[in-house]
This record gives structure tokens, C-alpha cells and sequence, in this order.
């Protein structure tokens, strides 16, 4: 069968569950799917998050997460995942990403989703804004969320 | 060629997106920086530390030293946060 790739960029919320079921539906080859969600946290060194506003690039968000999607399927030996990222505003406590990965077995599964998260952290054209009580500000990128994706490339 | 700016650089330039002719002499990424930061205050202040500025041209990301012919659009932004 055919990998069942599904990447979306919404506003509105999504359900895990029925996002799992989706992917799996019908088939009888996968083993494992792995599932990762990205909350928003309320609470960032110490200090209260309200919610994070997240703009993106339409077109090359997409485009982008298609790449990763495509090098992911590659390299393991996927059944099908899902790639979900919400944009807008979100609060504390909701869900902001999710990647499901489908394998025959575990490994591939557990590989291919991490790969994937470190890749729409980096790359993927997606921005933060948090709330906090004194006002707005743009979240910086992160060192080690660099080093999270390089390592990838490494032989 | 289409310009387009997010996050901080959207709003330190102060508008989404443009239509711009830079002269021939503007070749890569790196010179189109610098010539869009001769145009103002808005600018100068959304490019003052280009080595943190990304771009894209055509929807994939692209090296300060890429060649802008024939990019149909380019976009500038911040080091990406999402996920």
C-alpha cells in the first residue's frame, strides 16, 4: 500500500485520537505509530505565558514541511504520517503541533518523528509571539533546537 | 520581484509585503539586504544585524549569497520558532 501523508496548517484545534485513526484506517501493515503533540506551555522560566499567537509563511510553510515530510519517507521505512500545526492564537494548556508517524515497527517510527519535530523547529517558517503579563514579545530560536536538528546530518 | 517580511521584520519594516526593482547591480540575497537598507529608517532598523535575517526565495530557504535572478518572490524573517 501507499503511504498516507497528510500535512496541514489550521487554525482550528485537532483531536489525536481520530488523527491516529485516520492514518491507520483500513490498513493491517502498520505496527507502531508514534505520536507527538506540542502544548503550549503556560509557564516559560518562571514566568506566566497567557497564550502565543503563531504566524507563518503561507505557501512556503507547507512547501517546507512537505520537504521534511519526503526526506523523512525516505530515509525510514514509513507507512504514512501526519503533520498538523495550528496557527493563530493559542492558549495555554492547547495544542500547537502534532506529528504522527506509521511504521511497521517501532524504531522507524520513533526516529522519523523526532527527525521531523527538529526540522519544523528549525526550519519550518513559523514564528511565536507570547503573552505575558507586561505585553507582547517575539520568542527567540534556541541554540540547542539547532542542535537538536544537526545532528541528523551528522554521519 | 515580490518581497515579503515576518514576524519582526514585518513589523520593523512596517508593511507584510512590496513589489521592488532593484538595479542590475543588486545580485544576491546579501545585496538585496543591503540595498532595501538604504531606503529608510524602517528598513535600516529591520536589517541592522543581517547575519540573524533568513531568507527564502521562491518558497525554499536560501544562503546570503544567493543569486536573485529570476526570483519570482523573495522573503525575509527571523530565525523560525515554530513547532
Amino acid at each position: 500500500m501507499t503511504a498516507n501523508v497528510t500535512i496541514r496548517i489550521q487554525e482550528a484545534d485537532f483531536d489525536v485520537a481520530k488523527e491516529i485513526s485516520a492514518l491507520t484506517k483500513g490498513r493491517h501493515d502498520i505496527g507502531a505509530v508514534v505520536s507527538f503533540s506540542g502544548i503550549c506551555r503556560g509557564n516559560e522560566n518562571g514566568e506566566a505565558i497567557a497564550a502565543l499567537t503563531l504566524e507563518h509563511y503561507p505557501g512556503m510553510a507547507e512547501a517546507e514541511i512537505a520537504r521534511h515530510a519526503e526526506t523523512a519517507m525516505s530515509r525510514w521505512p514509513l507507512n504514512g504520517l501526519a503533520i498538523i500545526h495550528r496557527v493563530g492564537r493559542i492558549a495555554a494548556g492547547e495544542n500547537i503541533v502534532l506529528v504522527l508517524t506509521a511504521s511497521q515497527h517501532r524504531q522507524a517510527a520513533f526516529q522519523a518523528a523526532e527527525f521531523l519535530m527538529d526540522y519544523l523547529k528549525t526550519n519550518a517558517p513559523f514564528w511565536k509571539r507570547e503573552e505575558t503579563r507586561d505585553g507582547t514579545s517575539w520568542v527567540e530560536a534556541r541554540d540547542h533546537d539547532d542542535a537538536a536538528t544537526a545532528r541528523w546530518t551528522k554521519s | 520581484m515580490k518581497v515579503k517580511y515576518f514576524a519582526w521584520v514585518r513589523e520593523r519594516v512596517g508593511k507584510a509585503e512590496e513589489t521592488v526593482e532593484p538595479p542590475a547591480s543588486v545580485r544576491t540575497v546579501d545585496d538585496l539586504i543591503g540595498w532595501l537598507s538604504e531606503r529608510g529608517e524602517t528598513y535600516a532598523h529591520a536589517f541592522e544585524t543581517p547575519r540573524v535575517i533568513r531568507a527564502a526565495i521562491d518558497h525554499a530557504h536560501v544562503k546570503p549569497d544567493a543569486m536573485i535572478a529570476g526570483a519570482r518572490e523573495i522573503a525575509f524573517f527571523p530565525p523560525m520558532t515554530g513547532g
